[in-house]
């Protein structure tokens, strides 16, 4: 059992990616950290950034929205509220989101209760255009 | 023959309405298929939070944080989740008016009831109607987790702010293709979670939490507040499609039934024509026959 890991990657539109991998980086809210075989039991929340797995020697990336990942026995479980991966984002639609949230952003005082949201959104384009790279 | 055109009339229009429900019964026959899809998809994602979730709920107190607090309620505010479009039989007739009964029967408590409509269909029935603190509509046709993101910034911070003391949901219950029902359900306080028989015992087991799991489950919460909001919409998205194509259904086969009960008429008065003018010929011929 120790010996293999299994990633399963769940939003709420899909399964998105389930199958054996070698390593999984995890964009954790208090930091990234690697889970290799043999990981002990561990529950992190996940926050917007860059998710990658290694499997057969080839490394793959997905731009990740926040959730969190469940590590047990040898079973990786990432639950996201989104997951693209890095070839299937479309970048001209990233960068109209980065645009449209900068553009919020500078009209928009710290105290107003969408502050944080937009702030969310433009991270979320950022972490996409990002991610979009290493396609 | 003026009776006959009108008759011909009238079927042809009757034809074309039918064409027109024929083909809304088939969109929504494809739509509801997707939003069933949807539903399918989501259902992993739903059953390893909650898993999650409760685990987490049996290690931590959760009841003493402020999403489960229960208040004495002076307050309340109700989202009544709509679609947007009609044409769905009783969909949005049903959901309204199972939304009025609950109000009032809350009013007559002493409660003061202040609505979030979800979907046209509702803002448009309760905007002079009722008290509404802030609504969404144009929203059901394409949606995703960030609706009911949206939708949990508007009514989380005010909870937490004691600006309202419960908030309950009322939307479409999905069955099945043919059959939804008005559902009430409480959000705030959420309902305890945590309760010992909800954790397989094998399951419990020591993680390491990052961060700590009082803060985890601080970021749990509203998460899933989130997945209860998306699951009441992919219902409602469900729910209508499927209403529309039994109502499309019905409409289709009252068509058909026009259709053929013109035809006997049209008949009939093309037969009455056809006599009358035999009638003629022969009342003419034989009062020649007379004169001559």
């Amino acid at each position: 059992m120790a010996d293999e890991l299994l990633l399963e990657l769940v939003t709420p539109e899909k399964l998105a990616f389930s199958d054996k991998v070698e390593e999984v980086t995890v964009p954790g809210s208090e930091g990234e950290f690697g889970v290799l075989r043999g990981h002990a039991s561990l529950l992190s929340s996940i926050q917007i950034g860059e998710l990658s797995f290694t499997k057969d020697n080839k490394k793959t990336y997905y731009a990740v929205n926040t959730g969190y990942a469940e590590v047990l026995s040898g079973k990786v479980t990432i639950l996201v509220e989104s997951a693209e991966r890095a070839d299937f984002i479309d970048r001209d639609r990233a960068r109209k989101d980065k645009e449209e949230a900068e553009a919020r952003l500078n009209k928009m005082a710290k105290e107003d209760p969408e502050y944080d949201q937009v702030k969310a959104a433009l991270t979320m384009a950022e972490t996409r255009l990002k991610v979009a790279e290493k396609a | 023959m003026a009776a006959l055109k009108d008759i011909k009339r009238k079927i042809a229009a009757v034809q074309k309405t039918k064409q027109i429900t024929k083909a809304m019964n088939m969109v929504a026959a494809s739509k509801f298929k997707v939003a069933q899809q949807r539903m399918e998809n989501f259902r992993p994602y739903a059953g390893k939070f909650m898993e999650v979730l409760n685990s987490l709920a049996l290690r931590v107190d959760a009841n003493s944080h402020p999403l489960l607090a229960v208040r004495p309620p002076k307050r309340i505010w109700v989202i009544c989740m709509t679609s947007d479009r009609g044409l769905c039989g009783g969909f949005n007739t049903n959901l309204i008016k199972a939304a009025e009964r609950f109000v009032k029967t809350k009013e007559a408590e002493r409660l003061e009831v202040t609505l979030i409509p979800v979907g046209r269909k509702g803002r448009d029935y309760f905007r002079k109607k009722a008290k509404i603190a802030f609504d969404r509509a144009d929203v059901m046709g394409k949606f995703d987790m960030s609706l009911a993101a949206a939708i949990s910034q508007d009514i989380i911070p005010p909870f937490i702010r004691e600006e309202y003391d419960e908030l309950y949901l009322i939307y479409n219950e999905f069955r099945n293709v043919s059959s939804q029902r008005p559902a009430v359900v409480r959000l705030f306080p959420l309902p305890a979670i945590g309760s010992e028989e909800a954790v397989d015992p094998e399951k419990r087991i020591e993680y390491i939490y990052e961060p700590s799991d009082e803060i985890l489950l601080d970021r749990l919460l509203p998460m899933y507040v989130r997945v209860l909001l998306f699951r009441a919409l992919l219902e409602t998205s469900a729910g209508e499609n499927g209403a529309r194509m039994a109502a499309m259904d019905n409409a289709t086969r009252n068509c058909d039934e026009l259709i053929g009960s013109l035809t006997l008429k049209f008949n009939k008065a093309r037969q009455a024509a056809i006599t009358a003018e035999l009638m003629d010929i022969v009342g003419g011929t034989e009062a020649l026959a007379k004169s001559s």
